[in-house]
């Protein structure tokens, strides 16, 4: 736990009182805080997603930088976990599923119809918030990425990816030894640092992870924060996640999203002592979420 | 059950209510577990009646009488100009050869109406037999043979004991003459029952004692290595499209509609329709295991479809999610990761779609399966009959040696089906092991 993460953490209890004064009131939805970062990852401009009648996602622009933890938060049903996914298009996957606007990946438009999703998942890996390894042994799980994208010659190569990818994960000395051992037959924290491994595998530009800690206990999610703050070196991940907690100790920004509408995106240490918009303060005091 | 506290005092605690319902709810659940038990015993019972039922009728026929014959292979008879020609051999009229050897058994019949009862103690086959052995071994010409050959059917029926002998000679196939010389057989040690080898040997007869299931077998598996062959392979494709890849829209929602109502249609219409499209328009050749196959399979195709899909549905949308999110395609995500995991329940609506094909008799009946075919077919595209239409064939039959014959051939149908059903558990168990 880093140590500003620690002092959130205390922050978050006694903030309720509210020493400072918002901004923006409740009725206000235009985005407030620093939506651009210099020389970013990502780039989305006006974004909407529709599903069928209900528009889930309005309007939002938003930068993710390199080499940074950006943290989602808000409500359930705000729409943060399908911005996610429009980053990777899993959208497609969802029928009725609509979305408009700009996404660019290294300046190139990968919202585009022109844009083929299976590169581009290679680029933007998505790491999901139920640990779902493949069945099969621990060394085709990783394996599996390298292998469908060709990016490895021989069977020497591939051993040399699944391992640094284990170690990239810190799963590799507890598993180095029963690589033939299915996926599935470990605990939930290893099985989602399995999954990160298995995403790292494949060196994309940017992880996404849909709430990858919440079905883990307090050790593993430790474990798997520590492990984002390691990998943040090497890639620009974005995270959702229901823990204010969380979002405190591992991201750089925080972006608070309410009702399809994102509210505020700041520093994540000003966000959580100095929330400028009426929104973000009730979520993070606790007043709703 | 309204109210299950109704006798105790008012203000009673919840724990004492509780504890007042008890008695009622062990004694449902109870209840509940004998009406299960029950259900599986009765249907244990009424599958242990048709087995032993068909068994104890069956087991016989695997079994046939067998006759001791000495037949003078006199030279003159059989090759006179002493070529041992092979053509010449066939051509012998070894039917009266094996006549004769009845004559010198028993000098004393006389008159034709006896000599014609006696000629019918041994089985038509003998002649076969006879010329079989003489053309194995020309050698033997000249000399005097002593060999087994099948006795007739009704001869057969007596020694198993389906044939009354105390029963008064009006109500008896055969006759106290015969019966006489029956004993005279036995008493010689002529007449010995022996393991029915051409049971599984031969094709159909119009003998009893001559029938074999081979050709109904052979045809029966013909015809399913066609029918898997194509089915499996297209069920699983059209599964997998239809779950997977294909568009959900009203078109697709039609044919979904189409395969479950095709899963219920009688299988006479599909007869009709291999009748009508696969041999009338395409030309393929009728009582052909190739045909039988292709009509089998439009059976079996709704079936495997539809469990397939079951199948594909049950593959948790978190392993499709995990492949397409490190960027395989669709088609890597199901062919490396759902087809796998669905591969067992997809077997097992293979399986069942198989059992029934088995057993199915009726669209067979169309395409000419049906016809009396005594040959071993050698391949897909000999006309051939199935072993449910080879039950159906037999029991239809007169002769009293049939019945046996029926349950024998139920027997290796079922025995069949077991096969097929453990290759089906072995088969699954590889590949859930895999996991």
């Amino acid at each position: 736990m880093s140590p500003q993460g620690q002092a959130m953490a205390f922050k978050l209890d006694g903030a309720a009182g509210a020493a400072h004064v918002t901004t923006v009131g409740r009725d206000v939805r235009e985005t407030v805080g620093e939506v651009r970062v210099n020389d970013p990852r990502v780039r989305c401009t006006d974004v909407n997603v529709h599903y069928g009648d209900k528009h889930a996602i309005k309007n939002i622009s938003l930068d993710v930088g390199k080499g940074e933890v950006l943290a989602m938060i808000g409500p359930s049903g705000c729409g943060k976990s399908t911005f996610l996914r429009c980053l990777n298009r899993m959208n497609d996957t969802v029928r009725e599923c609509r979305v408009t606007g700009e996404i660019l990946l290294d300046g190139e438009d990968i919202n585009s119809r022109h844009i083929d999703v299976v590169p581009l998942r290679a680029r933007v890996a998505m790491v999901f918030q139920k640990p779902n390894p493949f069945p099969k042994s621990i060394y085709e799980n990783v394996a599996f990425g390298p292998r469908i994208h060709g990016l490895c010659e021989s069977k020497a190569d591939l051993d040399v990816v699944v391992e640094s990818s284990l170690r990239k994960a810190n799963l590799w000395d507890e598993v180095k030894d029963r690589l033939d051992d299915v996926g599935t037959g470990l605990s939930g924290g290893q099985q989602q640092r399995l999954c990160i491994a298995r995403a790292i595998a494949i060196e994309p530009e940017v992880i996404l992870m849909d709430e990858p800690c919440s079905a883990l206990d307090p050790i593993s999610t430790a474990k798997v924060e520590q492990l984002i703050e390691e990998l943040r070196q090497q890639f620009s991940i974005v995270i959702v996640t229901h823990s204010m907690q969380q979002a405190a100790r591992v991201s750089q920004r925080t972006a608070y999203f309410h009702m399809g509408d994102l509210i505020e995106v700041s520093e994540t240490d000003r966000l959580f002592i100095k929330p400028r918009h009426q929104l973000t303060e009730d979520y993070i005091t606790g007043r709703f979420g | 059950m309204t109210n299950p506290g109704k006798a105790l005092p008012e203000g009673a605690t919840s724990f004492a209510r509780i504890q007042a319902g008890m008695a009622k709810r062990r004694a449902a659940e109870r209840r509940f577990k004998m009406l299960g038990r029950l259900a599986v015993s009765v249907g244990l019972l009424f599958l242990s009646v048709l087995l032993i039922s068909i068994v104890s009728k069956g087991y016989t026929a695997f079994w046939q009488t067998q006759m001791r014959i000495d037949v003078v292979l006199a030279a003159e008879d059989i090759d006179p100009e002493g070529t041992r020609n092979a053509e010449t051999l066939r051509k012998a009229d070894y039917s009266s050869l094996i006549k004769q050897s009845m004559r010198d058994m028993f000098p004393e019949v006389s008159g034709r109406r006896d000599k014609f009862a006696l000629y019918g103690l041994v089985s038509n086959g003998a002649a076969f037999d006879l010329r079989d052995k003489v053309m194995a071994d020309p050698s033997l010409i000249g000399t005097k043979v002593s060999l087994w050959v099948p006795a007739d059917d009704d001869v057969d029926m007596l020694m198993k004991g389906h044939i009354d002998r105390n029963a008064a000679e009006d109500d008896r196939r055969i006759k106290d003459n015969v019966l006489g010389w029956i004993n005279q057989l036995e008493a010689e040690d002529r007449l010995e029952l022996r393991f029915n080898i051409d049971f599984f040997t031969k094709g159909d007869s119009r003998d009893p004692e001559l029938a074999g299931i081979r050709g109904a077998l052979m045809g029966t598996i013909f015809t399913l290595i066609v029918t898997l062959s194509l089915s499996f392979p297209l069920g699983v494709a059209a599964a997998v499209y239809l779950e997977e890849f294909a568009p959900k829209n009203k078109w697709t929602d039609l044919i979904e509609v189409n395969i479950n109502n095709l899963a219920a249609v009688p299988s006479i219409v599909f007869g009709l329709l291999g009748l009508a499209v696969f041999i009338n328009v395409f030309g393929l050749p009728r009582s052909a295991p190739l045909l039988g196959g292709l009509v089998l399979t439009l059976m079996t195709l709704p079936t495997i479809i539809i469990a397939s899909r079951a199948a594909l549905k049950s593959v948790p949308p978190s392993i499709r999610d995990a492949a397409l999110g490190i960027g395989a395609s669709p088609m890597q995500a199901t062919l490396y990761h759902v087809i796998p995991l669905a591969l067992p329940g997809m077997l097992t609506g293979t399986i069942i779609g198989m059992a029934q094909a088995l057993g199915e008799t009726a669209p067979l009946l169309m395409i000419g399966m049906v016809a009396f075919i005594a040959d071993v077919p050698q391949g897909v595209f000999d006309p051939s009959t199935a072993l449910p239409v080879q039950i159906y064939l037999w029991a239809d039959s007169p002769e009293r040696a049939y019945v046996e014959r029926t349950s024998a051939a139920i027997m290796v149908l079922l025995g069949f089906l077991a096969l097929m059903n453990l290759v089906a558990v072995l088969l699954r168990k590889r590949f859930e092991r895999r996991w």
